[in-house]
């Protein structure tokens, strides 16, 4: 039964919609002709929509609530889907073999633009990754993240460029020159956390941006740089077609070999370390964690990450610009962490391939590109604030034990 | 009852502790001895949670000498070090408001005490070879012990967030226990315990001074509590200590007594 009050607050959210919407949605200024146009029909769009929206949205809201209360009365907390089947191996062992045998064969079931795509998303995954080390699991939050990304870009484009070294000397060196910066940024924000840290990093990627853009000598300005040689395959250069089929595959082992280290990491006492740094700082420096050395593993592995992921970059457009790495691009990684699920790394394995895949086949909606981020945004932080997939913990089994050995 | 034959293992002198223009600590001696429990009391705000985090290094003592003498080992002064080098050195301590690790699990919470006894770094944790590998299983194995022990070993895997109050209050005993203290520092542990709660606490840090030969020095309200454990008694007052002795003598202190006006001292 839909009761007279629900209906008559839907009713309520309509009206203030169509009048909040009404001088975009429904005049519009004809400069052709000079006249205004009342474009009606608009505005019933709008109110009946919204009214319906309305009663999904206050509906989702209960069953929140109703889930909330179930937790704490401390009944069973059902784990979500995602991580149901996570922990369940029968279904997880065939859905990753399906994944596997999808991205593998990928290239070709379907075209260039789209492998193209593919790769863009895949460095993106990358780049996620490396930011959840630093975000999701040490819990510092790092606006210029971008930065680092720069720097593995430009050491390939520029490294190749003046000394004529090949991709595959370029790709750990960017890594590295990646994790040198890492530190280098590290040092001075020890001392900061939460806005702080936010806003002297997000001045680091800044400041990584205004030199590229003005020191010419150096980085060639604004225009960039061009002809930067594809991956080449055991010495052969080969066609546009197959190197990005090539480089797709480089992606695809890149990113294997990203969640590996970082699953490893993850479990591990450097790994827990960061994790209890991100929950407390206080209480991890006193049971004995060194604060100042988590910290800068923690920025000196993230970056490494992004270093590699731009010297992909640079090899797949051959050409790098400033323009590639502006704040946007932080924070659409940091969106991709935060919407896939801090520390999780399914979640923002997810993520990243929604946040940059869903823009490129949306294209037809591009205008509305930024507003459907932000109601993304909003509608995941009300419902699932922990991310699409929440961080999940290490389950130990303990034989004699009798809570400890449940599954949750 | 330890003698008074036991070595001196924390031995504090003259430490002061200024906040700006607050005097937060004014020239306060205090020292415990090997396998003794001693207690730290005071009015609130007289400055006992500032003497604990003077000693633990969180903070730097304005002046004053704070001097430990591990059991077979050198003594030395620690003042000024870091919070994590004081820990490895055997100064363990839990927090006045809980400060749990709540999205960890609370075999996590103890395995983090853990990581000052223990050295694999990325290296190791990415290659994850035998000596990681065995490394990590200890880790596992002594945390589990510890959780047995304190008898939390029924929610190992459990959020320490979803542990009801007087659990954690445990949890952070435990994962104190972990990183292998030789003193106990313990910030009113039995806070917003039940009497049923209480009554176990007083029995856990019995055991843990008896089976594990830790000394303790604790932080604590619960008159009850403070007289029935300890060894001996600190009192503290607008950061100056004001008396010190047995139970007995610091039940009828007048200066005590006065501090305290309007508390119930003789429960
Ligand atoms: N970081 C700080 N900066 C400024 N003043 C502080 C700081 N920490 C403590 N103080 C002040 O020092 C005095 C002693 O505080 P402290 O927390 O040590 O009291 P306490 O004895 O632990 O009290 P309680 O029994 O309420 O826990 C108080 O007046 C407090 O306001
Ligand atoms: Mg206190």
């Amino acid at each position: 039964m839909i009761k007279f009050s629900e209906i008559k607050k839907s009713l309520w959210v309509s009206l203030w919609f169509m009048f909040l919407t009404f001088p975009v949605m429904v005049i519009r200024v004809n400069t052709i002709e000079n006249v205004i146009e009342w474009r009606w029909e608009n505005m019933i769009f709008i109110g009946v929509g919204s009214f319906l929206f309305s009663f999904v949205w206050r509906y989702l809201l209960k069953q929140k609530e109703y889930g909330l209360k179930r937790a704490e009365e401390g009944g069973d907390i059902r784990p979500s889907l995602a991580q149901r089947i996570l922990r369940d191996r029968k279904i997880f062992a065939p859905a990753l073999t399906v994944v596997g045998i999808f991205a593998l064969l990928f290239p070709y079931v379907f075209s260039l633009y789209q492998t193209n795509i593919m790769i863009s998303a895949l460095i993106f995954v990358m780049l996620g990754l490396g930011l959840n080390i630093v975000v999701g699991l040490a819990g510092l939050l790092d606006l210029g993240y971008v930065a680092f990304y720069a720097v593995g870009a430009y050491a390939y484009a520029l490294l190749n460029y003046h000394f004529g070294l090949s991709f595959w000397i370029l790709l750990p060196v960017g890594g590295a020159l990646g994790m040198l910066f890492g530190i280098l940024l590290g040092f001075p924000v020890l001392r900061l956390r939460g806005d702080y840290l936010a806003i002297v990093t997000l001045g680091f990627g800044e400041i990584i941006r205004l030199i590229l853009e003005n020191w010419n000598e150096f980085s060639f300005g604004p225009s960039g740089i061009s002809n930067i040689p594809r991956p080449s395959f055991f010495g052969m250069s080969l066609s546009v077609h197959d190197s990005t089929i090539f480089i797709y595959y480089i992606m695809i082992a890149l990113c294997i070999f990203t969640i590996f280290v970082v699953n490893r990491l993850q479990d591990s006492r450097i790994g827990r370390a960061w994790i209890a740094l991100r929950e407390d700082e206080v209480a991890c420096q006193a049971m004995g964690i060194d604060k100042a050395k988590t910290k800068l593993t923690a920025f000196a592995l993230g970056a490494t990450w992004a270093g590699m992921g731009g010297v992909m970059f640079a090899a797949k457009t051959t050409f790098v610009n400033p323009a590639s790495f502006t704040i946007w691009e932080s924070i659409i990684i940091l969106c991709i962490v935060v919407l896939g699920g801090m520390g999780s790394v399914v979640g923002v394995i997810i993520g990243a391939l929604i946040l940059i895949l869903l823009p490129e086949y949306l294209r037809a909606f591009s205008e509305y590109r930024m507003l459907m981020f932000g109601i993304l945004l909003v509608v995941m932080m009300v419902f699932r604030p922990g991310g699409i997939v929440s961080d999940v913990r290490r389950i130990y089994k303990f034989e004699g034990s009798g809570g400890a050995g449940k599954d949750a | 009852m330890p003698s008074l034959e036991h070595p001196v293992i924390l031995d504090v002198r003259g430490l002061g502790m200024n906040f700006g223009g607050l005097r937060a600590l004014d020239n306060v001696d205090i020292d415990v001895r090997e396998k003794e429990i001693v207690a730290l009391i005071g009015p609130n705000g007289a400055g006992k949670t500032t003497f604990f985090n003077c000693i633990t290094g969180l903070y730097e003592p304005t002046d004053g000498e704070v001097i430990i003498s591990p059991p077979g080992r050198k003594s030395e002064k620690i003042n000024g070090l870091k919070p994590n080098i004081v820990t490895a050195k055997g100064l363990s301590r839990t927090f006045q408001n809980i400060r749990l690790f709540q999205n960890m699990t609370v075999l996590e919470n103890v395995m983090i005490g853990r990581h000052c006894r223990t050295s694999s770094g990325i290296v190791g944790a990415i290659l994850k070879g035998p000596a990681t590998r065995s490394e990590e299983k200890a880790i596992v194995r002594d945390s589990y012990a510890i959780l047995e022990k304190i008898g939390l070993d029924e929610s190992v895997n459990e959020f320490a967030k979803n542990l009801p109050y007087g659990e954690q209050r445990r949890l952070e005993i435990a994962r104190a226990l972990a990183t292998e203290p030789f003193l106990l520092l313990l910030d009113e542990p039995a806070a917003g315990m039940n009497p049923q709660e209480t009554l176990e606490l007083d029995d856990l840090i019995r055991r843990i001074r008896d089976e594990e030969s830790i000394s303790i020095l604790l932080i604590e309200h619960d008159m009850k509590l403070v007289m029935s454990l300890s060894d001996r008694i600190f009192v503290v007052d607008y950061g100056r200590k004001i008396a010190q002795g047995a139970p007995g003598e610091i039940k009828n202190n007048p200066a005590v007594i006065k501090a305290y006006l309007g508390e119930d001292v003789d429960a």
